[in-house]
């Protein structure tokens, strides 16, 4: 951490610009009205209401429906307690695959079963295609790679009935699940369904079920019933790390 | 023309040769199978419209029954002309029938055949007038007022309100774009029918529907009036609906259309023999209606590695250029797909693209090609993924690319908000406009990396085919040779709708569109 700095102060953390607290903040958002002087003080005013002091409009412009696009500085007033600040998070070590694989070679006479699906109606496998191909994604090693796990990809639009069906036919440690599609909240219906199938069918404890996607927080995923959620950024070895201790936590 | 990458011409003929092969072997199996949705599109383009009480769509409640008889080998044309022939009634009449349980197709005494066949054959010669009619109409609007230079500024709408569709299109129009394509509700590909009706839900993407189509294509005739351009309308011919979307398509005057041999089976788990069927009616339309089609192979480099797997591209090219071919389609026509996906971090990257793209205009010299944008590296850093698209803008104006699919900054966050489009458009006119005749004036090292890496995937795509052509298409995907995803022939979804052809089968609309009004 720096430690040069001059009226840093924790309790109260604000925005930085180029000076320490001067709060600077970009903004750029659209208002659906046409763009005149008018409409530069109606969003300056909407700034001054969100707590921005001396808004600037640095450029404004027509969408072609009558509609303004700006481009925003302002200075924010608001400051934040970064002491008191928590947020759930995967509470496990991240290992490297070949820490994952040792590991379930220290614990484990068997391979570790992991099945995997974008499932509902969601056909955009990038997210589960990184975690889980052999190639992976930007150098990180997928699930397939792994010595000790035997994952399957059941790939896009898989009904949650299908992905359950599978995993208990295939007596699956694991369910992961990719969610990209979340216009209207359909992952949220979607990832409640899958829970719930699990519990009717008296096999949620006996699964580690993890969620997965650009807008799914662990903090989401918990709420939901998940034992972890994995956001952007995450990559096989977070998953598999989490999964292969968790079952031992839990003496699978 | 000479080639700027010193491609070796004759391994591109060899390539191409393999290719024709493959869609040959393939072609004599489609023409010996017909499926449910290629006979609900003749129930369509007889002029069957509509649903029933139970919002069942009519050219499903006539096909069903078709089906439940026994008699789909016959196909709806002779069962439907069997009953006009025996009833006097019209096609939607019969169809209403039907549905209330007045008439069976199949129980109906069997008519003179070539009674059976003039009364078909005299309905779908109005169709096909009204096809032609929209062909023309586009022409004339081309003619008249005009059309935006290539590539063509490609954007989606997808807000799942056809309504609100509609304003974002104007918008887009307004702000510049060429090509409006409404991305499709995420599930709709597995719909084994076709949605009724103007719709305001959707997830992801907004219903393909005949209703749907009409509003946006009244919309976008407006807007390019009042811009004087005429601005394209594109929507998604993909999925257990092929034809019945290409039908739909081709009566509301659409422009363009997603219409891939091979990414229903790979992508979507349907069926192949169910895909290969259905594609090829649905290419003979959209090749009469004039429609440019889009080929997905850009979807390979999502799955797989840019680099690695840049020759599986060229083949599937390749191989969807010969099955358009066969449909009738013209080059001219074929929205061949490619994609600028290497990762950003990759040393040259930018080399190795420009040298894709420009050996993919070699190659397909008369195509449309569509050029995706950058997708899988995209971060949510939306002020690097700015950089990433103007990159690809670059790539694109350099090597003559038809259809420029923009890039959004906010790609991997959501879908497009009204000023992420705004902004991506700006972002493609600058570079254009800057960057207009750089192609034409720098040629490639003799030797260096750009044109190494093109004779490379050239190379490699060449050997893929001929090994395809020793293997069989349909064998070569159930070894997972392209995007590594392993698809079995009799399995995935729509198997149960495909069927031989008997002996009293005919499809009036083969001979009218295939190779016709050119």
């Amino acid at each position: 951490m720096i430690t040069t700095n001059n009226g840093l102060d924790l309790t109260k953390v604000k925005p930085y610009g180029d000076t320490m607290n001067d709060g600077m903040m970009q903004f750029s958002f659209t208002l659906p009205v046409p763009c005149c002087d008018e409409s530069k003080e109606a969003a300056k005013q909407l700034l001054i209401k969100m707590g921005i002091d001396e808004p600037q409009v640095v450029d404004a412009k027509d969408l072609g429906v009558g509609y303004t696009m700006f481009t925003m500085y302002g200075k924010c007033s608001h400051t934040i307690d970064y002491t008191t600040i928590e947020v759930p998070k995967v509470d496990s070590d991240v290992m490297d695959i070949h820490g994952v694989e040792d590991f379930i070679e220290a614990n484990f006479k068997r391979d570790i079963v992991i099945v995997g699906a974008c499932s509902g109606t969601d056909a955009h496998t990038v997210g589960i295609d990184a975690i889980m191909n052999m190639k992976g994604f930007d150098g990180h090693y997928g699930l397939e790679r792994y010595k000790g796990i035997k994952a399957y990809n059941l790939g896009a639009q898989v009904p949650n009935e299908e992905l359950v069906a599978n995993a208990i036919e295939l007596n699956a440690d694991a369910i992961i699940i990719s969610q990209i599609v979340t216009q209207k909240d359909v992952h949220i219906a979607n990832m409640t369904e899958l829970i719930e199938l699990l519990e009717s069918e008296g096999i949620r404890d006996k699964m580690i079920v993890c969620a997965g996607g650009p807008r799914i927080s662990y903090e989401l995923a918990k709420e939901l019933g998940y034992d972890a959620g994995f956001g952007s950024g995450s990559f096989a070895e977070h998953v598999a790390s989490f999964i292969v201790q968790e079952l031992v936590n839990r003496g699978m | 023309m000479t080639s700027k990458l010193n491609l070796d011409f004759s391994v591109v003929e060899k390539a191409r040769n393999s290719a024709r092969v493959i869609a040959e072997d393939t072609q004599t199996f489609i023409e010996r199978h017909t499926t449910v949705t290629v006979e609900r599109t003749i129930v369509r383009l007889l002029g069957v419209d509509g649903i029933d009480d139970i919002e069942r769509p009519l050219p499903n409640v006539v096909v069903d029954n078709i089906k439940k008889g026994g008699g789909l080998a016959e196909g709806a044309a002779f069962w439907m002309g069997n009953a006009m022939v025996a009833t006097g009634k019209t096609a939607q009449e019969i169809a209403l029938a039907i549905s209330a349980g007045e008439i069976d197709l199949t129980k109906l005494p069997v008519q003179d055949e070539s009674k059976i066949k003039a009364v078909i054959e005299e309905e779908a010669e109005k169709m096909v007038a009204l096809i032609s009619g929209n062909r023309a109409q586009r022409d004339d609007y081309l003619s008249t007022i005009g059309e935006g230079p290539k590539p063509y500024l490609y954007v989606i709408v997808a807000t799942g309100n056809i309504y609100e569709d509609v304003l974002q299109a104007q918008a887009a129009a307004r702000q510049g774009a060429d090509i409006i394509a409404v991305i499709r509700t995420t599930a709709q590909s597995l719909l084994d029918y076709v949605p009724f009706g103007a719709t305001t839900e959707g997830f992801g993407g907004t219903y393909a529907t005949q209703e749907n189509f009409r509003i946006m294509r009244t919309a976008l005739d407006e807007v390019g009036s009042e811009v004087g351009r005429y601005i394209r309308l594109c929507n998604y011919c993909s999925g257990l609906c092929m034809p019945e979307i290409a039908a739909m398509g081709a009566i509301e005057r659409l422009d363009v259309m997603l219409n891939d041999a091979l990414y229903g089976i790979l992508f979507r788990d349907i069926n192949m023999q169910r895909t290969l069927v259905d594609q090829y009616f649905s290419r003979v339309i959209n090749g009469f209606a004039g429609i440019i089609i889009n080929t997905g192979e850009d979807n390979y480099l999502t799955t797989s590695d840019a680099i690695e797997e840049a020759h599986t591209v060229l083949a599937s090219q390749l191989i969807n250029e010969q099955f358009a071919l066969l449909a009738g389609l013209p080059e001219e026509q074929m929205g061949l797909g490619h994609a600028f996906e290497m990762n950003p971090e990759t040393e040259d990257g930018f080399l190795l693209e420009l040298s894709q793209a420009q050996m993919a205009r070699e190659i397909f010299p008369n195509a449309p090609l569509k050029y995706m944008p950058p997708t899988k590296f995209k971060t949510g850093d939306i002020f690097k993924g700015h950089v990433q698209d103007t990159l690809f803008n670059a790539v694109s104006i350099m090597t003559g690319q038809g259809l420029q699919l923009l890039g959004m900054l906010t790609e991997a966050i959501h879908t497009p908000l009204l000023q992420d489009r705004a902004l991506s458009i700006e972002n493609a006119k600058y570079v254009f406009k800057n960057l207009r005749h750089l192609g034409d004036e720098i040629e490639f090292k003799s030797g260096g990396i750009i044109q190494s890496r093109a004779q490379g995937v050239l190379k490699e795509a060449a050997d893929m085919l001929e090994e395809i052509e020793n293997t069989g298409i349909m064998a070569t995907i159930e070894q997972g040779k392209f995007a590594g995803v392993t698809r079995k022939m009799d399995g995935g979804k729509g198997l149960d709708g495909v069927t031989q052809k008997g002996d009293r089968y005919f499809n009036p609309f083969i001979p009218m569109m295939l190779g016709g009004a050119k």
